[in-house]
């Protein structure tokens, strides 16, 4: 059985697309051996490789059938009433017969419920996997997704760049496909500086690999395995010290590069005064340097650049890197001197003129907004007796956003609040202010926009959790006000990993701030402005938030706690308002899962509900009170009794968030709960008993919903 | 350690023989005029970048084949620095080519070019880093790379995709020289201002960009930030605002005159579709110089760009429909 090989040859992809291409390519080409019967049927699932460079998508699948089996299949017609009329063939037998392509005479019976139909044993041919790949596989490639794509030969033929030559081999036979006005060969290239020259691909299998390593190019694998080297080759030039690991800048320049090196360039000393946070997003964002630190972890002023060729002799290349870095680095502390002619809190006033958003308004009357939110939200921690310093929020609030006037964010925006910070640990804010404050006011503003990811930490300090967390609710509640929530995959304010930082910073800064009162008082700060007008009349804003968080909420409980589904579920049909109440909640839960006590409280629980609903449809009410009847039954008097004497300890529990010591204490309902379902029947006739059974049951099912609701939890066999 | 400016004397490379920046620019202009483009002469209304120039703004619209190149000095009033920073201009210069269709081996020919003013890539690192572009008072957008040599942004590589709102078929390829970037590259230099830009064969005596264009820095650069006539410049947009206008209506009146004929297809033919876009440029420079003054509020400014853009949609519409009228007549 041959191997196949496709090869996409490409104009330069962009490094941050090429993984997930390749990815794609692989799945979409294995689906389509596997569907059309041409994989092996000794393979699974994961079968095949992928091969990704700047210039190429590839693909390698051993062992690809060359025909496929032809099919036995039964066809099914006309019914035989419709088809025979008085012994004859009617029409309609004719056109199944024509249609299935055999003779009428060789039309078969089956009998089905329906009655008794016409039915065609038929044989597909199978056809050659040459003919399938060639016919199938283009459409495969248009389909690839891309987060931007272009046509460059007629519109609807499109990839994210021009491709320029394809290499589609069954061994060394050359499928016949075509893309775009491409057709496939065995002529692929490599290098295109080192390796100028077509090569031949000379067969399907570890030959392309080998050929492609002769023309200077190599594997993923291999090409981060090579900078690596060469990056420790580099710094072992300078003693003790090391390069700083950026997994993210890895993979940009290992999807950069064809057959990468190293070289290690330097800056003058003088620029070590810039502080690091410039040179290092100059370093990595503008230049893709990685940073070099001593052992202590302190910068050194040197660099290394990842390049696409065998090295740099003459050190011309490094010449060029050195004179580049050195001009980002002069305009660097031309814009910090330049700024510092007019301190942040001079630029306040600017901030008038800086668009937050087209209806929103400006960045000043945001800054105004966030700071009355400030204000609210330290009030509400400060009454719950934790330690918040208003003054210090209220003033990092008013200089937050002033650092988008200045020349250093302008030229690195992704140093927004960054700069900010940096300028105000520097810059006298008001001759009243201490310098200790000075310094918690300056990191609240440096770390305003965290988290920015779900690896970023949360702010430092209180103070600068509620500035982050006001400034996003702000955002957040302007452009839900204005109905453009996120939609699918449309997020253009990034409103989604705002509310994943809210959710985050509550939780790790263990805030008493209820998502609903948060968006409340947000909405509030836009009473009577200008925005306001521009507001939606028909979106339903608290649902839409709640509905918005609900789903932030379980992503933070699943992707960043790692809780289980159904524990998630559980805890938020308990309530989904209290950020931090949601956590202690959905941990006890978990705690307590593994009991075998728990397993069969949750399948009673799904029996309590089930009951309770089906009394409800029936319009049969519980007992407003639960009464000692004299009619009760034994099981049905212990577990009131068992009720009436823990439910105020499980009440103490929960006053104080110990979950998991009130689920302890309710496990041990089990056995009288499992005694009156073995023993007691609810829906008797007598009213009374009826309607004081199903309250006894609805107190019992409030005692654990309160926490959370165990009909969720999926129990084991 | 070695002290690395120690270093870099050592492994600096004099560079006694590169380019002024005129032989730059005559290479550049030598190389593409011999792959068959047009050489054309720097557009006479100010642009802020050499794509404004209706050499590719109005040619990449419509069916026909076409191959450009010229030279542009792009101005941008916020970017001026009153000539104290080595790296910014206020005016700078753009060699812009212009492939339509672009040839499959474009970014072969782009890379000849480099050998052309003595790049020998063998000994340099290049890569194409993907960097889409896109201009909303223009309403185009394409995607492409910037082009970094030993990590300097030598050329801006774009495959046009939309332009003034219509889809384009053919599409283009723009190359965008940085001519500035590429000299002091090429010379070795640190400040633009050292640039040197012609040397008198007679005596050696080199004349530098400084020499030529300093004055332009500092004067423009407090022009534009401190004694540009707010009032006067919203007066100039509002006029050529308006007279653009008044153009694309009688235009589109002339295309709902049913009545056909010679004499209709020649004013069609005829009608200055051209001088409405010197128009719109007007108005985007005037934008510019007001934007810089600091003189467009917050919610004035998405407005402006909005009029403007629909000027330049206005017009791209109307030149291809002109275009079509003159595929009639042929």
């Amino acid at each position: 059985m041959p191997d196949f090989l496709l090869e996409i040859g490409c104009e330069e992809i962009p490094a941050r697309m090429i993984d997930a291409a390749a990815q794609d390519l692989w799945a979409r080409t294995a689906a389509v051996l596997q569907q059309n019967k041409l994989a092996p049927e000794t393979r699974d699932g994961i079968y095949g490789t992928h091969y990704s460079t700047p210039r190429r998508l590839a693909v390698l699948f051993p062992d690809v059938r060359d025909t496929q089996q032809d099919m036995h299949e039964t066809m099914v017609g006309p019914s035989a009433a419709i088809a025979y009329k008085d012994g004859q063939p009617t029409p309609a037998a004719h056109a199944f017969a024509k249609k299935a392509g055999i003779d009428v005479s060789r039309l078969e019976r089956v009998t089905t419920a329906k009655g008794e139909y016409l039915s065609a044993k038929v044989t597909k041919k199978g056809r050659s996997a040459s003919e399938v790949l060639a016919e199938l596989l283009p459409k495969e490639i248009n389909s690839l997704y891309w987060p931007k794509n272009m046509y460059w030969r007629k519109p609807g033929e499109v990839f994210v760049r021009p491709v320029r030559w394809l290499v589609a081999l069954l061994d060394a036979e050359v499928i016949p496909l075509e893309f775009d006005g491409i057709r496939a060969g065995s002529q692929s290239r490599g290098h295109r500086i080192l390796a100028p020259s077509a090569i031949q691909i000379p067969s399907a299998g570890s030959s392309y690999v080998d050929a492609l390593r002769a023309a200077k190019v190599l594997s993923r694998g291999e090409r981060e395995q090579q900078i690596r080297k060469a990056l420790d080759a580099a710094t072992r030039t300078l003693p003790g010290a090391r390069w700083r690991e950026d997994k993210n800048l890895l993979d940009t320049v290992v999807n950069l590069t064809e057959w990468p090196s190293a070289i290690l360039g330097a800056f003058d000393h003088e620029f070590l005064q810039l502080p690091e946070e410039v040179l290092v997003t100059v370093m990595r964002d503008h230049q893709k340097y990685f940073a070099v630190e001593d052992g202590a972890g302190k910068l050194l002023p040197h660099f290394l650049a990842v390049l696409n060729t065998d090295g740099d002799p003459q050190g011309i290349i490094r010449h060029g890197h050195d004179r580049v870095l050195r001009a980002r680095f002069n305009d660097a502390r031309f814009f910090w001197q330049t700024d510092q002619k007019h301190p942040l809190r001079e630029r306040v006033q600017w901030l008038k003129h800086v668009t937050f958003q087209k209806d929103l308004g400006s960045y000043y009357e945001k800054t105004l907004r966030v700071q009355r939110l400030c204000s609210w939200l330290c009030e509400i921690i400060r009454q719950s007796g934790m330690t918040i310093r208003p003054g210090v929020v209220h003033k990092a609030a008013y200089l937050a956003k002033t650092d988008l006037t200045t020349e250093l964010v302008k030229e690195f925006t992704e140093l927004q609040g960054v700069v900010g910070g940096l300028y105000a640990r520097v810059q006298e804010l008001d001759s009243e202010i201490p310098d200790a404050t000075r310094q918690l006011i300056a990191q609240a503003v440096y770390d305003q926009y965290k988290p920015e990811s779900m690896e970023d930490s949360v702010p430092q300090t209180p103070g600068g959790a509620v500035l982050s967390i006001a400034d996003k609710a702000d955002t957040i509640a302007g452009m839900f006000a204005l109905g453009l929530q996120p939609t699918g995959s449309k997020d253009p304010f990034a409103l989604r990993r705002q509310a994943n930082g809210i959710v985050r910073t509550i939780a790790e800064h263990k805030l008493p701030l209820n998502l609903s009162d948060l968006f409340r008082d947000a909405r509030e700060t836009y009473r009577g402005s200008e925005a306001e007008r521009k507001f939606s009349k028909e979106i339903d804003y608290a649902g839409a938030v709640r509905e918005f968080f609900r789903e932030r909420l379980e992503f933070y409980l699943r992707d960043a706690l790692g809780f289980k589904y159904d524990v998630i579920k559980a805890v938020l049909a308990s309530g989904s308002d209290d950020v931090v109440d949601v956590v202690a909640r959905a941990a006890a839960v978990k705690s307590v899962l593994h009991m075998p006590e728990f397993q069969a409280i949750a399948a009673a629980c799904k029996r309590m509900r089930n009951i309770l609903k089906q009394a409800e449809e029936k319009g049969i009410e519980p007992a407003a009170k639960l009464e000692d009847l004299p009619a009760s039954s034994p099981e049905e008097k212990d577990l009131a009794a068992y009720l009436d004497l823990n439910a105020p300890k499980v009440e103490t529990n929960r006053q104080k968030r110990e979950y998991a010591d009130a689920l302890r204490l309710l496990s041990t309902v089990r056995d009288q709960v499992d005694a009156f379902f073995d023993k007691v029947m609810v829906m008797v006739e007598d009213e009374r008993i009826r309607a004081n059974r199903l309250a006894l049951l609805q107190t019992l099912l409030r005692e654990f919903s309160t926490i959370a609701d165990f009909s969720e939890i999926v129990t084991g066999s | 350690m070695l002290n690395p400016r120690v270093a870099e004397q050592a492994l600096n490379p004099s560079k006694p023989n590169s380019l002024t920046f005129q032989e730059l620019i005559l290479r550049l202009q030598t190389f593409w005029a011999e792959r068959g483009c047009v050489l054309q002469q720097p557009y006479d209304v100010e642009v802020g970048a050499g794509t404004m120039a209706p050499e590719t703004f109005l040619r990449v619209l419509g069916p026909h084949s076409y191959k450009v190149a010229y030279v542009q000095p792009s101005r941008r009033p916020a970017d001026g620095r009153y000539g104290e920073n080595p790296n910014r201009l206020y005016k700078h210069t753009q060699l812009q080519v212009v492939l339509k269709p672009p040839p499959e081996n474009v970014q072969e020919l782009y890379l000849e070019s480099l050998a052309a003013i003595g790049i020998d890539l063998r000994q340099h690192d290049i890569k194409f880093e993907e960097d889409n572009w896109e201009a909303p008072t223009l309403s185009a957008w394409g995607v492409g790379w910037q082009v970094m040599l030993d990590g300097l942004e030598v050329t801006q590589f774009t495959y046009f995709q939309q332009c003034g709102g219509v889809d384009l078929d053919p599409i283009s390829a723009e190359l965008t020289y940085g001519l500035e970037r590429i000299t002091a590259f090429l010379q070795d230099v640190d400040s633009i201002y050292d640039i040197v830009w012609s040397r008198d064969p007679e005596n050696g005596k080199a004349t530098t960009y400084g020499d030529v264009r300093l004055a332009d820095e500092q004067q423009f650069s407090v022009y534009n930030f401190e004694l540009a006539d707010v009032e006067k410049a919203w007066k100039h947009f509002d006029l050529c605002e308006a007279e653009c206008k008044t153009l694309l209506e009688r235009y589109s009146e002339q295309i709902k005159d049913k009545k056909s004929g010679d004499g209709v297809a020649r004013d069609k033919k005829r009608f200055p579709i051209l001088a409405a876009y010197d128009l719109c440029l007007k108005c985007s420079h005037l934008f510019n110089i007001l934007d810089a003054r600091g003189a467009i509020s917050v919610t004035e400014r998405v407005g402006v760009i909005a009029r403007v853009r629909a000027l330049a949609v206005g017009i791209a519409r109307a030149y291809v429909d002109q275009q079509r009228s003159y595929a009639a007549a042929a």
